[in-house]
């Protein structure tokens, strides 16, 4: 496969995820504030600092108000990272490998964007905001399924599932580190009822909360760390989509599981290594923001050597013609 | 909607024969949009239109920040071919294919041509299309032009003549496809009635084209396009889609020892055909144009080594020049010794000094085009015209009359196009695409363009121009 193809068509798939967290997010705070206790004030700085754009929010926004961080997030494309943007980036890259990919794959990214493009040039109000996350989640999950339903399970599907679920590991990371930047009232409330809320809308925002009632049966702050963690079979939870993110890696390069041919392999095999052998109380230990952030640098630099190892326009180098040396 | 007040007036209508009377091939076409409830036939247009927006067929230049884009304007009154028409217009395409490559294999090797004095030298060698470097390369079997795309017109006689021949990289075949997709999902019920030669077939026969260049029993074929921001990448992507090729772009092709290879997430692989879709002067910047950034430096002498093969071939635009256009029935006698099939519409050369007196005092009944545009730049339809611009033409052909041509200001058939609710008519042309490899393939159909405003006889989707399914009836 082109390396160019490639590479197209794992941004295609790591923008779509990518606009679907942000929908999460912003879902988050929505389910959050439909809860609060009477008196209680909105946040909505947290959100803004989960996604790391806080200096470019504060620089052109100013305030966190619930309307500023809506548009900074779902339509503002200054915003590389907004809802918008993304889809605008994800249909360029389907574009461009219009080709490979199947033609009722290309069709949905085409919808999905003129469905975001259409709602976001009509305004988004709080009485449609909910509408529009739910499509906007909704069409994410219509082209995974088309794209599983539609394209050969081969190098293209794999390069597809690498940048879809890296992507996810990386924003469950954030979903569940926006709950260590809202701030409780004070630290009495702790696992009271209001706190309790909180992780119920984190969960309900990762799609968790029914898989985590048929675990676990009560909220806990631990078994909700630990199952959007630690899971592997919940597809949302970070340590499946490293999993499942290697098998993906091994397809590709056609090495086997436990050995490495490069950068990309090794890096991701150690995080994924991490997690199996990890529990809860190394996650927690040296502070669970500080574990998250961490984990992230370390994704970045999977991301990076993948860049490398497949995508980077590398000179051709000379094939060398066995001449015989006597 | 009264289908019997439709009058085609003056001009020859391709689906009446006068006022409300339907041709031979065109009768249960109109009745079945007569029978249709009032206001149906601009439902279905709408519908199209959405089907259209959703495969994302556009034209042109696209992504503006806001990314509205120009969806590929449409119209769902097909253009109808019946078989007879069709076989005459078969026969002239496919002599024409013949001649034109044997008039390029001479003129870039023993140019007998000229020393018969059939067509003058200097005629040849200022064209911007020679390409000096291609003298005595020998493309597989003396091939030159495999995708051909010659433009026909219908004037009031009911004759088609031949308006001109596109043999660099003829574009537009995509939308023949997927107008017909459209037409299909539009009306299936007249395609059940209607005996409809399908056009679907085109990719795999380019695809058999283009591998006849290999001797390799299964040669690695690619597309070379400029990219996304490309007028036609809509185009290249969809064939490459339908032929099962890689799309490439020149930073994805290199030449290493001497052959092409394209990067791969697996090191590199071997390219043996490339269909190009970027002009001859941006192939290779080591061989003509050293700003180019399109091109792949190293491909022509990896080409002239026969390490890998280029369709259409570097220097097949030395045909695609109008001036060379109006010697074509010339070339057909010279070559083929038959009299052209399909005629050519009669062409001053601004060049020769006779020609161009007359051209500079009837220049209010004549079009004028450079020899060496496409797309419908540089065209001045002298009826048209302001007296402004007519002046500014006239300079322009003195100061450098080599450039241009003319040609008398036709009357070209019309086909009934949906307006609003109702039925007018329309200025169109033809299309047909022709491939050449082992044989001469003509695709049964074409591109119908049709001026969209009223009285236009501009029909280039790059002025306005809109399309139509083209049917040819077997």
């Amino acid at each position: 496969m082109l390396s160019r193809v490639a590479s197209s068509i794992y941004w295609l798939n790591r923008y779509i995820e990518r606009a679907e967290n942000y929908a999460r997010f912003i879902e988050v705070n929505v389910n959050l504030t439909l809860d609060l206790p009477r008196g209680t004030t909105e946040q909505w700085e947290p959100l803004v600092a989960t996604t790391g754009d806080h200096e470019s929010f504060t620089s052109r926004y100013g305030k966190a108000t619930k309307e500023n961080v809506t548009q900074f997030l779902s339509a503002d494309v200054a915003n590389p990272n907004s809802i918008l943007s993304c889809l605008l980036a994800a249909r360029e890259n389907a574009r461009s490998v219009r080709e490979v990919i199947s033609s009722d794959m290309w069709e949905q990214v085409n919808r999905f964007y003129l469905m975001v493009r259409d709602a976001v040039s009509q305004g988004l109000s709080s009485r449609n905001l909910h509408t529009f996350l739910a499509d906007v989640k909704a069409n994410s999950h219509l082209f995974l399924g088309i794209t599983d339903a539609t394209m050969s399970h081969g190098e293209g599907w794999h390069f597809a599932r690498l940048g879809r679920l890296l992507e996810r590991a990386d924003k469950t990371s954030r979903i569940l580190d926006v709950k260590y930047f809202m701030l409780l009232p004070t630290v009495t409330e702790v696992g009271t009822p209001f706190d309790i809320i909180q992780w119920s809308a984190l969960l309900k925002s990762a799609s968790a909360l029914e898989m985590y009632y048929t675990r676990f049966g009560r909220i806990s702050p631990d078994d909700v760390t630990a199952f959007l963690i630690l899971d592997s079979t919940f597809p949302r939870a970070i340590r499946y989509c490293l999993i499942k993110s290697e098998d993906s890696l091994h397809a590709i390069s056609g090495s086997e599981h436990g050995s490495y041919q490069n950068q990309a392999e090794k890096r991701l095999g150690r995080l994924r290594a991490e997690l199996d052998f990890g529990d809860l109380e190394d996650c927690v230990t040296g502070g669970l923001h500080e574990f998250l952030d961490q984990f992230q640098a370390q994704l970045n630099r999977v991301g990076e050597a993948i860049s490398e190892t497949f995508f980077a326009p590398r000179p051709i180098h000379s094939i060398i013609t066995g001449a015989e040396t006597q | 909607m009264k289908f019997s007040e439709y009058d085609p007036g003056e001009f020859y209508d391709e689906l009446y024969e006068g006022k409300g009377q339907p041709r031979p091939g065109s009768t249960l076409l109109l009745r079945k949009f007569a029978s249709l409830p009032e206001g149906e036939l601009k439902k279905r247009q709408e519908a199209a239109e959405r089907v259209i927006l959703n495969m994302g067929m556009t034209f042109g230049i696209h992504g503006g920040d806001d990314g509205h884009e120009q969806i590929f304007p449409f119209d769902i009154v097909p253009r109808v071919v019946v078989a007879s028409d069709w076989e005459r217009i078969e026969s002239g395409l496919r002599q024409r294919m013949r001649a034109l490559n044997l008039f390029i294999d001479d003129v870039y090797h023993d140019q007998t041509i000229l020393k018969n004095g059939v067509i003058p030298s200097e005629l040849i060698f200022s064209g911007k299309g020679f390409l000096l470097p291609c003298m005595g390369l020998n493309p597989p079997r003396g091939i030159w032009c495999h995708v051909a795309g010659i433009d026909l017109v219908r004037i009031s006689d009911g004759q088609y003549y031949v308006l001109e021949d596109n043999t660099r990289c003829p574009s537009g075949v995509a939308y023949v496809l997927e107008a017909r997709q459209v037409m299909k999902r539009t009306f299936p019920e007249l395609f059940e009635a209607y005996r409809v030669r399908p056009v679907d077939g085109y990719p795999s026969q380019l695809l058999e084209t283009l591998r006849s260049l290999s001797d390799l029993p299964d040669p690695t074929v690619v597309i070379l396009t400029p990219g996304i921001f490309n007028s036609a990448y809509y185009e290249h992507s969809l064939l490459a889609h339908k032929m099962g090729v890689e799309l490439v772009e020149a930073n994805d092709l290199a030449v290493v020892d001497g052959s092409v290879h394209m990067r791969t997430t697996k090191g590199s692989q071997r390219v043996d055909v490339i269909y190009r879709r970027i002009n001859d002067d941006y192939l290779d910047p080591l061989a003509f144009r050293h700003d180019s950034i399109l091109g792949v430096p190293g491909l022509m002498e990896a080409y002239k080594r026969g390490r890998v093969a280029l369709a259409n071939a570097p220097g097949t635009g030395v045909s695609d020049d109008k001036a060379i256009y109006a010697y074509l029935p010339k070339i057909i006698n010279y070559y083929l010794a038959e009299e052209p099939i399909l005629p050519n519409v009669p062409t001053y050369l601004c060049s020769d000094r006779q020609d161009r007196t007359y051209v500079l005092e009837h220049l209010d009944q004549l079009v004028v085009k450079a020899t060496n545009e496409a797309g419908g730049y540089g065209m001045m339809i002298g009826p048209h015209a302001s007296k402004q611009e007519r002046e500014d033409c006239a300079r322009r052909i003195e100061a450098d009359p080599r450039n241009y041509i003319a040609q008398p200001t036709l009357a070209l058939s019309r086909v009934p196009t949906l307006v609003e609710d109702h039925l007018e008519g329309r200025h169109v042309d033809l299309r047909p695409y022709v491939l050449y490899g082992r044989d001469v393939y003509v695709l049964p159909g074409g591109m119908t363009r049709v001026a969209l405003r009223k009285g236009s006889l501009v029909v280039n989707s790059s002025q306005g121009g809109g399309n139509k399914d083209t049917w040819v009836l077997s």
